[in-house]
Order: structure tokens, then sequence, then C-alpha cells
């Protein structure tokens, strides 16, 4: 038996004593100037000459995005937020040499006016189940760190107790749905490819997000890219596939560099290569960048882009499972996804349906954001209501304004009014609501915010993003675009509203691809709940919740006044 | 293969697994519309407009690649799909010029076609349109990209059957087009100018460059001394245009109907062809007494010579130094004509009817200037031709046959079969085994280089055993290079025609509009070709070194063949090229689009 492999199979509880910072690497954390707190604390750690003694690593996202600069100092937990690099230095100086916590720098909440010195402490986190982030903002991204939580131990197992059957049929029974968008069983997925005859497979993780907003596969990437390594290695041995690709956009320089390092260190761990932990499976994985068009997340597009040429998709059947990159069976899960296969191995799929509602176990992450208190990546077991991730989670909404509307799924998704706040947020359930959880963005609306201007925008990001290939898509969703441009510049006109649902059915119905196919979601939902507020616009020439510039927000403005300001900020 | 039960609008039937549910629906009579698809060539599922709605799934399916299987339940015109198909027809309609009436392609136009079969009578959708720069600065296809829908055929074409490749989609979302890199001009790019892509596409945003203009006014000049010649192949497809069956022979009309046009002297390309066929026999046997190199390419398709030049210019020197048939037709109509007629050469002015929107730039080549000016002065492609006919109201199917004219218009059945795939390789046969074996052939024919398809054969002459090999499209010509290269194959001789079936489906011919299925495309394009044997047939003379006319040519003007005069007049030599530069040709201005509304 490899020594490596008896390490893996041996449970393990971490020694934590010594101290350890973690720097919130975020996207809010990075553009409030995290990296010159982090300077901060180098410089004042090597003055002080224990620089040795005390490592200073820059992590994925540690969560609620409005404490950013912010950090952690282990072994207590303490988390220090809103931090400028003099603070830094204070709590070199106060904590680490003093051993006093720097009170001024912890959290308080905004409505107990308590102190909350741990993170664990916060509303904002003890609402949470981290599951697939359970690493992220807790260790680095080193290989050292992650087999210390017992990192590669599910690999382990599936290697040394299991067959691929089994592990397939262990997928199946967690119930695990895909991750990205489409919430298709993922145990299905991989048992198509495991039985699809061939001479060689692929595994690709899908890390092409490209929903505005959301990040959550960005934070596992930069924070914990060894569990997806993990999870590729085990879908690779169920599958039969012995290559894998991670694609990944260039925008996330970070990510692709993490991945990087992680892959060279699970290679050199000979976690990767021939005959992995001696037990005769082979699988070595490579970094692929997109160029950051949204339209190569869908499957047949990143098929494409892989194959070298323009990302455009193409028709399915034959499926990626079937007939996918090089013409050979390939299994394409999403990076929360694969997230989740350490866990449903190493625990059974047992535990794992005991979160979450039938049909949907599992937890989900979520990009919560918007008018609301705290926003971040938000895990919740699915089936948690909405009221619960607003009030409970984030804070509720500033200026106690009233709820609105909350936009699921990002710009495939759909928006959900005030009647679904206690709706659980789970695969079936929106989805009879009129929206997904697609990718998991999840954005907060008051009564400031208007509706047909976040149909236009998301209309505005999927029109830009079409690749241009099948006619709906193309001219359809240009269209679409301009009759609500006409309606939130204050030239709408009855029928428009029609003709909007007609293009959108078709869209709907006969785009080639799933960018095409959901693309009007945001606008049938939110006509669907806000006809009103269209009606508004288009008849009383106003926009009920001022946000429309040409528009007034009064009732009975002058047809004329109106025409005017329209004109003069017309696209 | 198994065969797959299924109902298609509730009638039962059995196909083979594979099939698609179009072609299904077809084979029971029920007519899909389609627009981006042509069968076996392109099916990107692009247009959206062969929508079917299959029983429990929850979109509609395009047909064109939807494969069928056991138990499908497929309506093809439920209302809601006929309703999705007429408003994807005006989604098209609502990013296209309404230029129909001064479109090239007005009535022969599958889009046009389609909106008249699906009713369209207003459009609901309207809203801002493409504007594109026409591209006309190469010297033989137009591009005006606003006509363009984006079906990917020209860059299937050019991709998979030419092996070319310069179209690609450029840019993204409402602006994507189907175009050359950058959405840049042709001019700029390896375009071999063969014009397939004007022959699949679907609307007018391909055509060629009109010459018609040049033509009208070279006719009406009384200086001018307006000479025509006509490609082997025309006289078996201008009959199209007028009605004739497919491959119909009316030479004698069309000389009939070209002197009602008012040109002065009715010449046939053949006897060019002809004569080509006696340097090009004389090149080869050469080449044995050399050694080499081997093995020899004929260069009569400016195409093909434009992508070796491009591709493979390693390969020049194995290219056939003589001058294509239009070429060695042009400068003997200004020297030798010019003095057996007493005309001053520079009032000359040569036409050339092809079935080619190449020849409109291999005329323009620099070195075609061996007659001390252009040897070729306008060239005009099938289309052409007939639109100058429907303009002066010349009916071909009102006119008597008629003769070439003396001298230039005698020509062996050789020559005519050139329009033919294999045709090129068979004139040389007949004239290069009575030269070598010093015997006469008993029959002329070679149905051993005669097909459709890739041919090769092993030609016995004497002692020598001739190994040749006829391809067609620069696909297969690559291929063969490619095989040819790593000595999977040898040859002495090889006929390369850039267009499927050969000239009689060139880029120029009438295009065809019945079928979207790119091998039915291709076989009606060789229906053509069986005229052309017809005719050869009925020749008195099949073989070109028989014909007394080009006997006396070499008699009274050239010597013998390969002299030193047909060297300077008859042959000529290859470039290498650059994949992106443009080309020093004469430069042109823009064309600015008038607007009509």
């Amino acid at each position: 038996m490899s020594t490596l492999l008896g390490e893996l199979t041996r449970e393990r509880v971490r020694p934590e004593t010594e101290h350890r910072l973690l720097v919130c690497g975020g996207i809010p954390c990075s553009s409030k100037g995290c990296r010159e707190v982090k300077e901060s604390l180098d410089d004042e750690l090597r003055r002080r000459g224990i620089a040795a003694e005390i490592p200073v690593e820059i992590v994925g996202c540690i969560g609620d995005c409005s404490l950013g600069p912010a950090i952690i100092v282990y072994p207590e937990g303490i988390l220090y937020q809103k931090l400028t690099p003099d603070d830094a230095r204070t709590i070199v100086r106060e904590h680490l040499v003093g051993g006093r916590v720097v009170e001024a720098l912890l959290h308080r909440d905004p409505r107990s006016d308590e102190i909350l010195r741990q993170r664990e402490t916060m509303p904002f986190y003890c609402g949470q189940t981290r599951l697939v982030l359970r690493n992220c903002g807790v260790i680095s991204a080193h290989i050292d760190d992650y087999l210390k939580y017992r990192g590669y131990a599910a690999l382990a197992r599936a290697l040394t107790e299991m067959s691929p059957q089994e592990v397939i049929g262990e997928v199946k029974a967690s119930g695990l749905r895909g991750r990205g968008g489409g919430g298709f069983p993922t145990g299905r997925k991989w048992k198509l490819v495991r039985e699809t005859p061939a001479d060689e497979k692929f595994v690709i993780c899908n890390a092409d997000e490209g929903d505005p907003g959301a990040f959550m596969d960005r934070n596992i990437l930069e924070g914990d890219p060894h569990s997806i390594i993990e999870g590729m290695l085990i879908a690779g041995y169920a599958t039969g596939a012995r290559r894998g690709y991670i694609y990944v956009r260039a925008e996330y320089p970070i990510a692709v560099h993490r991945c990087r390092e992680a892959i060279r260190q699970a290679r050199r761990k000979k976690l990767l290569g021939e005959n992995i932990l001696e037990k005769g499976f082979s699988f070595d994985l490579e970094i692929r960048t997109g160029a950051g068009a949204f339209v190569c997340g869908e499957e047949t597009a990143l098929i494409s882009s892989l194959h070298g040429t323009r990302g455009d998709p193409e028709p399915r059947p034959p499926f990626p499972a079937q007939k996918g990159l090089w013409g050979k069976p390939t299994l394409i899960n999403n990076v929360e996804t694969l997230a989740n296969i350490p866990l449903i191995i190493l625990h059974g799929a047992g535990r794992f349906v005991e979160l979450g509602p039938e049909g949907s176990p599992g937890t989900k992450v979520f990009a919560l954001a918007g008018k609301v208190r705290h926003t971040g990546l938000v895990e919740v077991p699915l089936g948690t209501t909405l009221r619960q991730i607003i009030y409970d989670i984030g804070g509720g909404i500033p200026g106690d304004k009233r709820f609105k509307a909350a936009q699921t799924g990002g710009p495939s998704g759909g928006c959900l009014g005030e009647e679904s706040l206690d709706r659980p947020m789970d695969y079936d359930s929106l989805r009879r609501a009129g929206s997904i959880i697609g990718s998991g963005g999840l954005i907060v609306m008051d009564e400031d915010s208007c509706m047909v201007d976040l149909a236009r925008f998301y209309l505005d990001f999927n029109q830009d993003e079409s690749c241009g290939k099948c006619t709906p898509c193309r001219i359809g969703s240009k269209r679409m675009l301009e009759l609500l441009q006409g309606i939130t510049g204050g030239r709408g006109e009855e029928g428009d509203l029609e003709r909007l649902e007609q293009l959108a059915l078709l869209m709907k119905n006969s785009s080639l691809c799933g960018l095409g196919r959901t693309a009007p979601n945001p606008l049938l939902s939110t006509l669907r709940i806000f006809r009103d507020e269209y009606l508004a616009h288009i008849r009383e020439r106003r926009c009920p919740a001022g946000a429309c510039r040409a528009l007034s927000r009064q009732q009975g403005s002058t047809e004329e006044g109106t025409r005017a300001e329209a004109e003069t900020v017309d696209r | 293969m198994p065969k797959l039960k299924l109902w298609i609008d509730e009638q039962e039937i059995e196909v083979e697994e594979g099939t698609t549910v179009l072609e299904a629906a077809r084979g029971i009579g029920i007519d899909i519309p389609t627009l981006c698809y042509l069968k076996d060539l392109n099916a990107p599922a692009a247009c959206r407009v062969c929508l079917v709605q299959v029983e429990d799934r929850p979109t509609m399916d395009c047909s064109c690649v939807l494969p069928v299987s056991e138990g499908m339940r497929v309506l093809t015109h439920t209302p809601a799909v006929l309703e999705a198909r007429k408003e994807m027809i005006e989604l098209l309609l609502s990013d296209h010029p309404f230029e129909c009436l001064t479109c090239e392609r007005n009535l022969n136009c599958e889009l046009q076609r389609l909106a008249k079969r699906y009713g369209i009578r207003d459009l609901q959708f309207s809203g801002s349109r493409n504007h594109f720069p026409i591209d006309d600065l190469s010297p033989s296809v137009v591009r005006e990209p606003d006509k363009c829908i984006r079906c990917r055929r020209c860059l299937a074409v050019c991709e998979y059957y030419q092996a070319v490749g310069i179209y690609r989609m450029v840019e993204r979302s409402f602006n994507a087009i189907v175009g050359p890199a950058y959405n840049g001009s042709l001019m700029e790019t390896p375009c071999i100018y063969c014009g397939q892509c004007i022959t699949v596409c679907p609307t007018g945003a391909l055509h060629e460059q009109d010459s018609t203009a040049r033509v009208w006014e070279a006719l009406r000049d009384p200086e001018l001394h307006v000479v025509v010649q006509t490609a082997p192949s025309i006289r078996c497809s201008i009959g199209e245009e007028f009605g004739y069956p497919v491959g119909t022979p009316v030479a004698g009309q069309m000389i009939a109907a070209l002197r009602r046009l008012g040109f002065d002297r009715v010449f046939d390309d053949c006897f060019g062809a002809d004569v080509t066929v006696m340097e090009e026999a004389t090149e080869l046997l050469e080449r044995f007494e050399r050694g080499g190199p081997f093995p020899q390419f004929t260069s009569c398709c400016p195409s093909w010579v434009r992508f070796c030049e491009l591709f493979y210019p390693e390969l020049n020197e194995n290219l056939s130094e003589v001058k294509s048939p239009q070429q060695v037709f042009g400068v003997l109509a200004k020297t030798y004509y010019a003095q057996e007629a007493g005309l001053d050469p520079e009032r000359i002015f040569v036409v050339s009817i092809m079935p080619c929107v190449s020849k409109k730039y291999e005329l323009l080549r620099p070195e075609m200037n061996d007659s001390g000016r252009r040897d070729v002065d306008a060239e005009l492609t099938t289309r052409e031709f007939a639109q100058m006919l429907f303009q002066a109201g010349i009916d071909l199917r009102k006119l008597p046959e008629e003769d070439f004219d003396a001298p230039m218009g005698r020509a062996s059945g050789a020559g005519i079969i050139f329009g033919s795939t294999g045709g090129v390789m068979e004139a040389a046969l007949r004239t290069a085994y009575e030269w070598v074996t010093g015997e006469e052939l008993k029959d002329v024919e070679f149905p051993q280089v005669r097909s459709d398809k890739y041919k090769d054969a092993e030609i016995p002459m004497g002692d020598l055993r001739l190994k040749v090999a006829v391809a067609r499209g620069t696909g297969e010509a690559r291929r063969l290079i490619e095989a040819l290269k790593k000595g999977q194959k040898e040859y002495h001789f090889v006929e390369v025609m850039a267009c499927p079936a050969g000239c009689v489906g060139g880029g120029g011919q009438p295009i065809y509009i019945e079928t979207n299925d790119w091998n039915e495309q291709v076989a009606h394009r060789s229906r053509r070709s069986g005229g052309l044997y017809q005719l050869d047939r009925q020749m008195e003379h099949r073989q070109s070194h028989k014909n007394p006319a080009v006997i006396r040519l070499y008699r009274d003007f050239l010597g013998h063949p390969g002299s030193e005069k047909a060297h300077r007049l008859l042959h000529t030599g290859y470039h290498s090229r650059r994949l992106y530069a443009p080309e020093p040709l004469p430069k042109k201005e823009h064309k600015q689009r008038v607007p009509l509304r």
C-alpha cells in the first residue's frame, strides 16, 4: 500500500495552534484594497522579525463582501473588517505581538449593536451551511493544507473500496443535479458517458462562469482548487476518462494561476499522472483558457472553443456525453458540481440527501447582491426560503425599504415577486414559479428598482452575448431589445407587449442553444408579475420606480414633457 | 442499417437509422422548407426555418439535423410550427435590404421564394438593420454582406469542398456575419475566385463582377472590331436560361444569338483549347525527354493555378506552362487573326464567354499581354451572357442554327470536351497517344478518365505506361498533392479543375436552386457534360492535331508546337503568392450603394 494512500485513509484532526493570517482576496475586497492591507501586514511582520513564523495568505472570498477588506486571524478565528494599511499595522502590534484583540476593528451587528469576534458568530455565516465552500477562506490553496482537511480522501476511498459503477451509483443516489444552470442529474450524465463505448473519453470542468454577478466558481477555483481536481479525478475514474480539461475564463487570472499551481502540486504528489495511488488508474489534467464569451459556457460551444475554433454552439443530439471533445464521449460538469463530489463519496449519498428537499438535495451557493445589507456568497441547503436568505442571512434591505423582487439564475433566470418570499428555493419549485436556480445569481430589488429596466438590462446582456449563429437569437433578441429600449425610453406603443411575448415564445421554442432558449426568461417573468409596470411605461409614459430617466415618476405628467425628456436620453 | 418506425403527420413510416426527420418527411412527399441546409455539405441548423414539433419534446427542433428515433411522432405543419417558420422568415427579412427589384438574384432567390411560399405580406417585426460596405475590389466576386442571411454555405463550400477556407463567422450577436478575415475584402485573402460560393449562396450576397456594360460599350463602338469566343461548356448550359432541359446542346442558336447581339466575329474557344492541347502534349513529351518534373499539372483553370501558386508554390514547375484556352485564343486573336484579317490589333476587342468568374481575374494577370496589349478585354459568365440576350430581346428558342466563323471557329471534338471534368486529359491523350506510338487510335475515347469521382488510370502508349489522374475541386487536389508528397501516389499527368464536374459546374454557370442536396446539385451540373460528349461524337475531327484550322495555324503562323514563337505567345510562368496580401491588379473604387427608398 502506498504511504500516501495510508495517510489519506486515516482520520485526522487538524491541530491549529499557530498564528496564521488569511486575507480575503474576493473581488470586492480586491477593489477595496486588500492587497495594500496584505503588504502592510507583511511589512510590519518583517519589521518585527516575525514574518517567518506567521504566514499571511490571500485566500478566496471569505464571505460577507460588505466587510471588506477583511482578514481572519487564526487560531482564534478573529475576523477584522474594513481595514486600512494602518489598521493592519495595529493588528500586528496589538494582536499578534501583544496578544490583545483589537476591538475597534471587529464587526458590530447593526441591529443588536453586539460585537461579533468570529465569523461563525455572525448571522451572515451562522445561517449558512458551508459544504462546497468548506475550505474557502479557511485554508490556503496549497495541497498540504487541503490534505490536512481530508483532501483526496474521497479519491482514495473511491479507488480502494469502490468500482466505477459503485461511484456512479453513489452519485446517482445522492440526487446531485448540475449546479451550472441546467440542473441535469449528474449521476445520469456520468452513466451515459460510462456506457458510451469509445477508445478515449474526456472530463471537462466548466469554469467559464459568465453570469454577471455570480462568482462562486471563481471563489472555489481560487480558494479550494484541489477539491475540483479531486472531483475530476473521481469523475474520470467513474466514467473511464484518462484526460481532463479545466476550461476557465482568462479574466480569472488568479483562478488560472492557482489551478495551474494545484495541478503541479498534485502531479508532484502523484495524485495526477500514471497509476494514481498505485491503483492502476491514470488521469491527467490541463487548463484551457477561454476568451470570455458567455456562450462558451454552453457545452457544445465550449467544445468548439476547445477545438480551437470559434465558440459557436452545435445542434444536439448528439450530446457531448455521446460525441463531444474530438468526437469522443465527454463529461462536462460545472465547478460547483464537481466540488460536491468528494463530499458525496467521502460521507455517502445518504448524508447528502439529508440536506434539501426531495428532488433537490444538497446545498447551493448563491451570489447575494443588490438591495441587501450583507452581500456575498451564501451557501444554504436547497429549499431554504428567499425570506431566510434575504432577511436572516443578508440582514434585510437597507433603509428598511420594501422588497419588490429577486432575480434568480442570472440572465437565463427569472424574477420572483413578493408572493414568492416564502417559496423554498429548489430546482422544481423555482421552475414552477417561472424562474430557475441557474448558476446561483441572486439579486434583490426594492421599490426603487424598475422591472422593465431590469428586463432590458438582461436582454441587453443576452443579445450582446449571442453568438449570432441562429436567426431567432441573432435577430429576435435584437428586436426584443429594441422594443424594450423603446418602452424604457418613452416610445412604447400599444401592441409592444404582445410583440415581445410573441418573440419571446419564438426564441424559447426555436433557438439553437440554451442561451437563446432562456434569454427571454427575465422578460417573461417580469411581464407576468409586473405587467402593470410595463403598461404604466407605455400608456402613461411613467416609470413607477422612477428609474427610467426618460420617464417621469409621477402620474399624469404631460405627454410633451415626457417626449422631450425621452429625446434627450435616447440611446 | 436497421430500420426505425416513426410517425410523421400521423403517417407511419420506416426509415434507416441515421436518417434525418427532414429526409424522412421528404421521402413521403412532405416538403419541409430549408434555407441554410445543403445536404452533405452544410447543416449548421442556423436559419431555423425547417422547424418541426416532435411530440413530448419541450421545444421545436430543426428537422435538418434531427435524427429519427424509434416511435418518434413528428408534426410538420401544426399552426404553431407554421407560425414559427413564418416569424423566422420575417425576422430574416427585418434585417434584409428590400432591394429585390434591383438584385442580381431577383426571381432566383431562395429567401424571396420562401417569403412567397409563406405568404409574407407585412413584417410584424422591424428595427435597425446591419450595414456593411459592399466588397467589389476583387476582379471576380462581389460581396454584398447586407444581403447575407448567415447560412454559411459559402463557408462550407470554401472550407470543405475547396479546402481553401477564406470564410468564417466574424463579429458576434446582431453584427455576426459570414465573411473573410476581419470582414475585409476578398482581395486581401487567398480567395481562388472559383465562385463556388456564388453558386450556393441562397441570396444575392455573392455574385460576379458585372462586365455586361463594358461589352455593350464595345459593341456600340464603331471603331472596334469585336470578336467573341465561347467556352466549350456554354453551348450546353446557356439553354437552361431559356427553358431547355439541362445539358441540351444549343451551339447553333447560341452562335446566331451572338451575331444578333452585334459581334463582328463569332469564334470558338474550343479552337484555343485545341491549340492548348498541341502545346501541352508537346510539353508532356518534352518532360519525358528531360526527365521531369512530374507530374505535369494542367493549367487551364485559373482558380486551380492560383490555388497552386498560393498554397503549393513549390509545384509551380509542375504546372503546365501553356496558357489556358481563353488566353491562347486571346493572344492569337490579336496576332494571328489580326494578321489574317488585316486588322490593327488595337482595334480588336476580344470578349470571352466563360462558365467562370475566375477568368475575369485571369485576363487581368499582368503577364497576359503577349500580343503587346491586354490579350482578352472582357469576360462574360454564362449568366451575364443570358442577361444580355434578355436585354436585347433575343430568344434562343426562336433562332436558326448557325455556324462559327473561320478561322478561329473551327474546333475538334477534343476541344469541345474541355468543358467536362476529364476532358482536358482525354483531349491530350488523343493527341499524345498518336505522337508517342505513331499509330492511329481506332477509338479516340478514353472512358478510363471520364467520371464524376476522383479517377486515375494507366494508359499504355507503346513502351510507356502513362499514369494519369483527374481531380476536380481544389479540396480533392489538395488531398492528391498531399498523397504525392507522401509518395503514396505517382503520376505523369494530372488534370485539375477547381469546380465540381469541371467547367460545366463553374462559378459562372446558371444557378440552380431547385435542390438543397449538394450531391444532387453536382449531378445537375454533370448533366451538362452529356451534351458535350454528344457534340464530340458528331464532330468530323475529334483530335486537336487533326483539326485543319490548327494545322493551318502552325503551318502559316506558329511553325511547330513548342516553337520559339509558340513559347513567346502561348506559354507563361507562375509566381509564389502570399496568402494575405492584396494583389497588384488595377485599382477600383468602392461602389456606393444608392439608397432606393
